[in-house]
């Protein structure tokens, strides 16, 4: 009894990796993804959402990029939770990415569990479920992939490419891999490289994944476990990165949680805690911890300008592509610095650059959350891309 | 010295013609940039200049110090970058642009000679515009008031004010010389951004013109 409940359980993490509420692509062992890591991934399958109609000339195409635990469900009800899409309040009908206006082409990354393939994903040489044989991507790989996606999708130009955090350095990835592919760009609280100190706390985080006696050496699958005690606590570590003290602060306080005095125990006393217990429990519901291992890996190993001799105005000369950069004041994890080093890059590659730098407490969550400032600087920046690019009004 | 330059003379009514709600001194600095030329702004404020510029077929960039400023002209859809013309001009490499314009900013920057430098090396042509200190209004004020001095156009108190290098159309005669750059074309202008319609000696321009208006080039 107790083991058919683990199966139908372990069945029901499994159902969105290999059958996504989402179109799929999918790509033979003929035509696999060439990966960094030196070995080409084949058959794989690409999970993704459209919102919009590509226009006759195919020129309104806005590719999003989701972050480290995002989705291709950027604007509709997560099949899973039930709740809204990621970016609602940034994509949709009438919204600064106006789907009357463009067709909002987003796929959910290479090495995440959301129905692209990623270590939850069966491996088709062992009939296997990949674990850590799955082999480690980075972000020009998620990018690649991204272009096989929209050469099937007969997209050959983005009018637009967009996104935060993780997605910010696909989008960048994307220019420079690509520019003559994009027209336009908006990276967002992001960084051309992942620094130290993000490279440290995400360490913190796979080990506390990897420190769970139930994560068995990656193959949870095929032991019936669930090492949802540590992912809980890399997620509650990186939720705290991802506010800052003063939106902390005024959320919580030291506010109690449901008392009145100290219960002089380990409890959830303080509502902070209770707070990042419950961001803990509903993330493990959703996300598979072998794909926050991979995801936080290609992140730690983003770094634009290695690959351009150290230079990274290199990766950027003579770019046809116009950008929008945009950080926040409030954001210690990709603090405006980051954006700034980016923004001297493209000047210095003579690229069309704009660069807004937006106060808010909020911290590195800016970007995901109601800031009327995010949305009208997203807007101006593709109106006046779109009529350099001619698109209609929509 | 006079012959070097290709003083403006504008009358009055030449200057009070119908400017469709554009500022007239945008108007003087616009016209001073050759249409479809390539542009960085620095200090461009809200935009409106960059808009002007852009409507005569002008690539244009902005840098500016305010974060409303610069929100609101990446709403408008120009290109404009959050900066400090003391700090990021270094960034740009030699000849990025045309055309670089300072308006109204020199004075209020830390090293405006390194700032002018830098202006010559990113364009071929600078055009840089400042308040007069030099102004028999500020010049009575010192004499008499014994203070320093506050105009409609400066109405800042000395210890609260972003201006900290003041200095006169002469002085910046010689600042330009120190720093080589070629005087192409100098305005001066009256209180209400009118270009003064005398074609007149410098002593002049330097009692009498409230602003001016200089387009730079780089000595060869």
């Amino acid at each position: 009894m107790a083991e058919i409940e683990l199966k139908e359980d372990r069945d029901s993490r499994l159902r969105e990796v290999a059958h996504p509420h989402s179109p799929v692509a999918h790509f033979s062992a003929d035509e696999p993804l060439k990966l960094d890591a030196g070995v080409a991934l084949g058959p794989f399958q690409i999970a993704y959402q459209t919102y919009g109609t590509l226009n006759a000339a195919r020129s309104n195409a806005v590719l999003v990029c989701h972050a480290l635990t995002g989705d291709q469900h950027v604007a509709n009800a997560h099949p899973v939770t039930g709740k809204p899409g990621w970016w609602e309040t940034m994509v949709g009908p009438g919204k600064p990415i106006d789907t009357e206006r463009y067709f909002v082409i987003s796929p959910n990354v290479v090495g995440a569990c959301m129905g692209t393939t990623g270590p939850a994903s069966l491996d088709p040489a062992t009939a296997q479920v990949y674990g850590l044989d799955f082999p480690v991507i980075t972000i020009r790989d998620m990018v690649r992939a991204q272009a096989m996606l929209l050469d099937r999708l007969g997209v050959e130009t983005l009018f637009s490419v967009a996104g935060g955090s993780m997605g910010g350095m696909q989008v960048l990835q994307w220019a420079a891999s690509y520019p003559e592919r994009v027209f336009s760009a908006l990276p967002i609280a992001t960084a051309a490289r992942h620094s130290a100190q993000n490279i440290a706390f995400h360490e913190v985080g796979r080990q506390a994944v990897m420190a769970d006696p139930e994560w068995k050496g990656g193959r949870y699958f095929a032991a019936g476990t669930k090492p949802h005690r540590g992912l809980a606590v890399a997620r509650m570590g990186a939720h705290i990165t991802y506010l800052s003290d003063a939106a902390l602060h005024r959320k919580f306080g030291r506010k109690f949680q449901d008392r009145d005095n100290p219960t002089f125990s380990f409890d959830a006393d303080f509502e902070v805690e209770s707070y990042l217990r419950h961001q803990g429990s509903t993330f493990v519901e959703r996300f598979d911890a072998n794909s926050y291992l991979y995801l936080t890996r290609a992140m730690d190993y983003f770094d634009l300008a290695a690959d351009y001799d150290g230079v990274l105005a290199n990766a950027f000369r003579g770019t046809p592509t116009r950008f929008c950069v945009i950080s926040f004041t409030s954001d210690w994890l990709f603090p405006t610095s980051d954006s700034r080093a980016i923004v001297h890059a493209l000047n210095a590659g003579g690229a069309r650059v704009s660069f807004a730098e937006i106060e808010t407490d909020k911290g590195h969550d800016a970007f995901l959350l109601d800031e009327p400032e995010l949305f009208a600087i997203v807007r101006g920046f593709l109106d006046g891309a779109g009529r350099a690019r001619g698109l209609a009004k929509g | 010295m006079t012959s070097v330059l290709m003083r403006q003379d504008r009358t009055m009514a030449d200057a009070a013609c119908e400017t469709g709600g554009v500022r007239l001194d945008h108007l003087l600095v616009a016209d001073m940039v050759e249409p479809g030329s390539r542009v960085l702004d620095v200090g461009c404020g809200d935009g409106e200049l960059l808009k002007l510029l852009e409507t005569r077929g002008v690539d244009g960039r902005g840098i500016e110090l305010s974060r409303e400023g610069v929100n609101e002209c990446v709403a408008k859809g120009l290109a404009v970058i959050q900066g400090n013309a003391d700090t990021d001009l270094a960034d740009y490499p030699d000849d990025a642009f045309d055309y670089v314009i300072l308006s109204q900013t020199l004075q209020a920057t830390q090293h405006p000679r390194l700032v002018l430098e830098h202006l010559l090396r990113i364009a071929r042509h600078a055009v840089v515009s400042f308040p007069n200190f030099g102004h028999w209004r500020i010049r009575l004020q010192i004499m008499f008031r014994g203070r320093m001095p506050m105009t409609a156009n400066l109405p800042d108190t000395w210890y609260d004010t972003p201006n900290i290098h003041f200095c006169t159309i002469k002085d910046f005669r010689e600042l330009c010389d120190t720093a080589g750059a070629k005087m192409e074309k100098a305005v001066a202008l009256n209180a209400w951004g009118r270009p003064l319609r005398f074609n007149a000696p410098w002593w002049f321009w330097n009692l009498l013109g409230e602003q001016a208006v200089f387009l730079l080039s780089r000595r060869a």
